[in-house]
C-alpha cells in the first residue's frame, strides 16, 4: 500500500475544473506519475502525483476539502 | 558559479534585507519574509546580513551547483537533502560541484530559507538584490525561480572578515514555528471606525489563518466586526470599512467589509481604501511570515513603548547572532 501525500497546504481538487472529469476514480489504475489531483494554494494550482504504479484504493480527502503539507490524500494498492 | 534549478518549488524567490524608501511611489521594502531565518542562513554560510539568499514557500526548489558551495538551510522545518541523503537545517553544509539539493514535505511553518557563501549575486536594483514580483522588478528576473534557470552565486569568500563562521544555531536561538501564536499590536490610525465590540473582537478573538496568504499580506477567518455608522465621506467607497484613499503601512490590518482581517506584509501595496485598524509592532512581523495556514494567532494590544522596547530586543538578538554586541 502506497500513500499519496499533499506536498503542499491548500484546497485539494479531484478534477482540472468544476465540469470536467475527475482525474482518477477509486478503484482506477494509476502510473507513476500520474496525476490524481491539484492543490490550489497563493492562487496557484499544483499537479499531485502518484509515486506508485497500481490501483487506487481510496481517497482521504474529499474534493475541494483542506489539506496540510504530509495530509495522505489517497492510498494506491501496489501491482 | 550558478544553482541550475531542476525544479523550482512554489514559489522560490532571491531576497536580502529589503529595498526601502520607494514606498512613497508604490514599490514596496520587500526582503525576506522571516528575516530572523535568513540572517542565520547567512551567519552559517559565512556572509554578512547583506547577501541575498533563497526564500522558499512550502515546497522547496532540487537544484544542482557547478561549484564547490557552502550552503545553511534555516526557517519551517523541513529535510534537507544532498544527493538524496538528508542532512542537518540550521548547520553549515559544504557542496562539491555536480551535488544536487532537494527537500523533503514541511514539517511546518512556511518558509524556509537557503543561504549560500558569497550570496545570490543577481543585479543590484534600487539598492537590492530582493525580488518584488508583482512589479517584475530585482531577484532573478523580476519573478520566482523556474526550471532551467542558472542562479548566479557570488565568488566572494564570504565576507566575515576573517571570523569564523557558525557551525550551526543553537537550539535556544532558533525561531519556534508554532501552532499558536500571539501577535503584537498597535491599535490605530482607524481604529476609531470600529465600534467598540468590533474592537473588542478584533484584539479578543483567536483568528485561524488561511490559505490565502503570501508575501503581500495574509487572511484570518474568524467572527466578524462592526463599524460605526456614518455618512460615508466624499472619496471614500460605499463600504463602511471604506476611507478615502490614504498610505498603508507594512504590517497594518484591514477588514474588508469587516470579514476575515487582512495582515499587509512586505510585498504590500502602499496605499489603498481600507480603514487600517491597527498595526502589527515591526518585531513580530517576522511571526506572521512563520505561521502556517490553520495556525490561531490572537493580535495582543500593545503602546510605543513596548513596540519600541521589543524592536531594541530584536536587534540585540541579531547582535549576538552576529557578535557585534549591543
Amino acid at each position: 500500500m502506497a500513500e499519496i501525500l499533499s506536498p503542499l497546504p491548500g484546497i485539494f481538487y479531484r478534477r482540472p475544473g468544476p465540469d470536467k472529469d475527475p482525474y482518477v476514480k477509486e478503484g482506477d489504475r494509476v502510473d507513476v506519475g500520474q496525476t490524481v489531483g491539484v492543490v490550489e494554494v497563493m492562487k496557484q494550482f499544483t499537479e499531485v502525483r502518484s509515486d506508485a504504479a497500481g490501483t487506487l484504493d481510496r481517497f482521504h480527502i474529499e474534493d475541494a476539502g483542506t489539506v496540510n503539507p504530509g495530509d495522505v490524500i489517497a492510498t494506491v494498492s501496489e501491482g | 558559479m550558478a544553482f541550475e534549478i531542476l525544479e523550482p518549488g512554489l514559489a522560490t524567490t532571491v531576497q536580502d534585507r529589503g529595498r526601502f524608501g520607494y514606498y512613497n511611489v508604490g514599490i514596496p521594502q520587500s526582503g525576506a519574509m522571516d528575516e530572523l531565518s535568513a540572517e542565520m542562513a547567512n551567519a552559517l554560510a559565512g556572509n554578512t546580513p547583506a547577501e541575498a539568499v533563497l526564500e522558499c514557500t512550502y515546497m522547496g526548489p532540487r537544484f544542482r551547483t557547478d561549484m564547490d558551495a557552502v550552503i545553511a538551510v534555516t526557517g519551517a522545518p523541513v529535510d534537507v537533502k544532498v544527493n538524496g541523503r538528508v542532512r542537518a537545517q540550521w548547520s553549515r553544509l559544504e557542496l562539491a560541484a555536480g551535488d544536487e539539493v532537494s527537500f523533503g514535505i514541511l514539517q511546518g511553518g512556511t518558509r524556509f530559507y537557503i543561504g549560500v557563501r558569497g550570496g545570490i549575486d543577481v543585479p543590484v536594483v534600487l539598492g537590492s538584490r530582493s525580488t518584488y514580483g508583482l512589479g517584475g522588478i530585482g531577484g532573478f528576473a523580476g519573478r520566482p525561480l523556474r526550471a532551467g534557470d542558472l542562479v548566479p552565486v557570488g565568488g566572494g569568500a564570504g565576507a566575515l572578515g576573517g571570523q569564523e563562521p557558525r557551525q550551526e544555531i543553537d537550539d535556544g536561538l532558533r525561531p519556534r514555528f508554532e501552532k499558536e501564536i500571539s501577535v503584537r499590536v498597535m491599535p490605530g490610525l482607524y481604529d476609531h471606525r470600529l465600534t467598540e465590540q468590533g474592537m473588542e473582537t478584533l484584539l479578543g478573538a483567536t483568528w485561524t489563518l488561511t490559505p490565502v496568504a503570501d508575501r503581500t499580506g495574509l487572511r484570518y477567518s474568524g467572527p466578524e466586526m462592526e463599524w460605526r455608522p456614518r455618512q460615508q465621506p466624499f472619496g471614500a467607497g460605499s463600504d463602511p470599512s471604506n476611507i478615502v484613499d490614504a498610505g498603508y503601512a507594512v504590517g497594518s490590518i484591514q477588514i474588508p467589509g469587516g470579514k476575515e482581517p487582512i495582515v499587509l506584509h512586505r510585498d504590500a501595496v502602499s496605499g489603498g481604501g481600507y480603514a487600517m485598524v491597527a498595526t502589527v509592532i515591526s518585531a513580530d512581523m517576522d511571526l506572521l511570515a512563520r505561521s502556517a495556514p490553520g495556525t490561531r494567532t490572537r493580535f495582543r494590544p500593545v503602546g510605543m513603548e513596548e513596540a519600541l522596547a521589543a524592536r531594541h530586543e530584536r536587534r540585540a538578538l541579531l547582535a549576538q547572532l552576529w557578535g557585534t554586541g549591543t
